[in-house]
């Protein structure tokens, strides 16, 4: 299987091919529009700034080249975010991916959310034996809010999308390579899934 | 729920972990990757990395000990020590740290936490802060808390945020090594006066400075190293007592 994580200079790369490599499987950073169109599975990483991440989305051409992906994408924190329609962090205009905007946290909660908090409402392949409520990872100022789309949602203060789904494009607001045996679980289910989209 | 979190700290010296008492006596307590491993199979919530190393090669071992660390840890860790410029935390988070800890460079160039919020996001930047108390105000201290400032914590702790700060880590010298408990009443004015969460160190000597730290402190995580180092308290035993206490923590 070739796994291949988007690189484009966003983004703790370093951690998600360990996290792949410790579930046996090796992964390619690459920015490379034929190495990833020939992936079987492309991971979409980032942390950071919005519009920072995006201007070097654009820089390397790859804002044009994943929205066309037919395989397996699955978008990590800043990446799900940056999959959406807009993102409220620097007035950013997102890849349009998710039908859904990004938006700030107010401040009744400490921002940004850092630590362990869980995921529940889980609809999809990519949680197959995780169950209900189990904690995850995340590190976040910004949210998606509710919508058809969400298949896991998590409550800070609201309650919002924690992962996106549409069609073979996957997004997850929490750091799976971060998040211990669960976040490994949903890592391993992504890189097995077979569906046909 | 967002839980609260429990952080081991390790100190490392040319990529060993050693544990100041009082930031002084060094006694040595094991080979940092395994101890890392040790502690996330054991239910810790992230890691603290601070290197004490005075050493040229410091830069180097330190990013080798961070990407070790990475391959095999799959909890979020922070590492922190002698960090001074942009580069320095761009070496550390491209070898895989989740976030950086800043102290001392801080307080000589605040800028730094702008420049570092702006390049790599407000997440990955932790202030670390020690204090202690003088004529009954809080001052900041640097080099491990030797060095007296005239900077007061709680107008510091607000600069930070202001510019950009992810996370304050707060330790009190008044506190620290002694096992007596948290600074709890300055925990929570702290957590009352900023809106980023605050990592309360210095001074857990037993379970019930943890629950007193998250309820009357009111931090959002607790950081200790020799009361996990030396057994005196497992992580687990502490997660259950916490919940007992109807503090949320992650099981």
């Amino acid at each position: 299987m070739k796994i291949v994580i988007i690189n484009y200079g966003a983004g703790n790369i370093q951690s998600i091919k360990f996290a792949i490599q410790r579930l046996g499987y090796e992964a390619v950073l690459s920015h490379d529009e034929e190495e990833i169109r020939n992936a079987d599975k492309v991971i979409f990483p980032g942390v950071g700034e919005a519009s920072s991440a995006m201007e070097m989305l654009k820089a390397t051409g790859l804002d044009k080249v994943i929205p066309t992906l037919k395989q397996p994408v699955l978008g990590i924190c800043l990446g799900m975010q940056l999959m959406c329609r807009y993102c409220e962090e620097g007035d950013t205009k997102g890849l349009g991916i998710f039908d859904c905007d990004v938006l700030k946290f107010d401040a009744t909660e400490k921002v940004p959310q850092i630590g362990w908090n869980q995921i529940e409402n889980l609809k999809s392949a990519i949680f197959e034996g995780i169950n209900e409520k189990e904690y995850m990872y995340l590190v976040h100022s910004y949210y998606v809010s509710l919508n058809n789309e969400a298949i896991a949602t998590t409550q800070y203060g609201i309650t919002y999308a924690s992962a996106l789904q549409e069609k073979n494009f996957y997004g997850v607001q929490f750091h799976p390579e971060k998040s211990s045996k669960a976040g490994a679980k949903i890592l391993e289910n992504f890189l097995k899934l077979e569906v046909q989209y | 729920m967002l839980t609260k979190r429990i952080i081991p700290c390790l100190d490392i010296k040319n990529g060993r972990t050693v544990k100041g008492v009082n930031f002084v006596d060094l006694r040595d307590a094991g080979d940092p990757v395994e101890l890392a491993e040790i502690y996330a199979n054991e239910g810790a919530d992230e890691l603290v990395f601070l290197d004490i190393t005075a050493t040229e090669q410091r830069r180097k071992t330190l990013a080798e000990l961070v990407m070790h660390v990475a391959e095999k840890v799959n909890i979020p860790f922070t590492v922190g020590g002698g960090i001074s410029s942009v580069e320095d935390v761009e070496i550390l988070l491209n070898s895989g740290a989740d976030k950086v800890s800043i102290n001392s460079s801080a307080v000589k160039n605040p800028q730094l936490i702008n420049d570092l919020a702006a390049k790599f996001g407000s997440q990955c930047v932790v202030v670390a802060i020690d204090a202690k108390q003088i004529n009954g105000e809080w001052m900041v201290h640097l080099v491990g808390g030797k060095v007296p400032t005239d900077i007061k914590l709680f107008d510091w702790a607000k600069e930070v945020e202001q510019r950009g700060a992810g996370e304050i880590l707060f330790t009190s010298m008044d506190h620290d090594g002694t096992k007596n408990g948290f600074a709890n009443k300055a925990l929570a004015y702290l957590s009352e006066l900023v809106n980023i969460p605050i990592i309360a160190s210095g001074g857990a000597g037993n379970m019930q400075h943890f629950t007193d730290t998250f309820i009357e402190g009111k931090a959002d995580a607790a950081l200790a190293a020799s009361v996990f180092h030396f057994k005196e308290i497992e992580i687990i035993d502490l997660k259950n007592e916490l919940k007992r206490n109807n503090i949320p923590v992650r099981l």
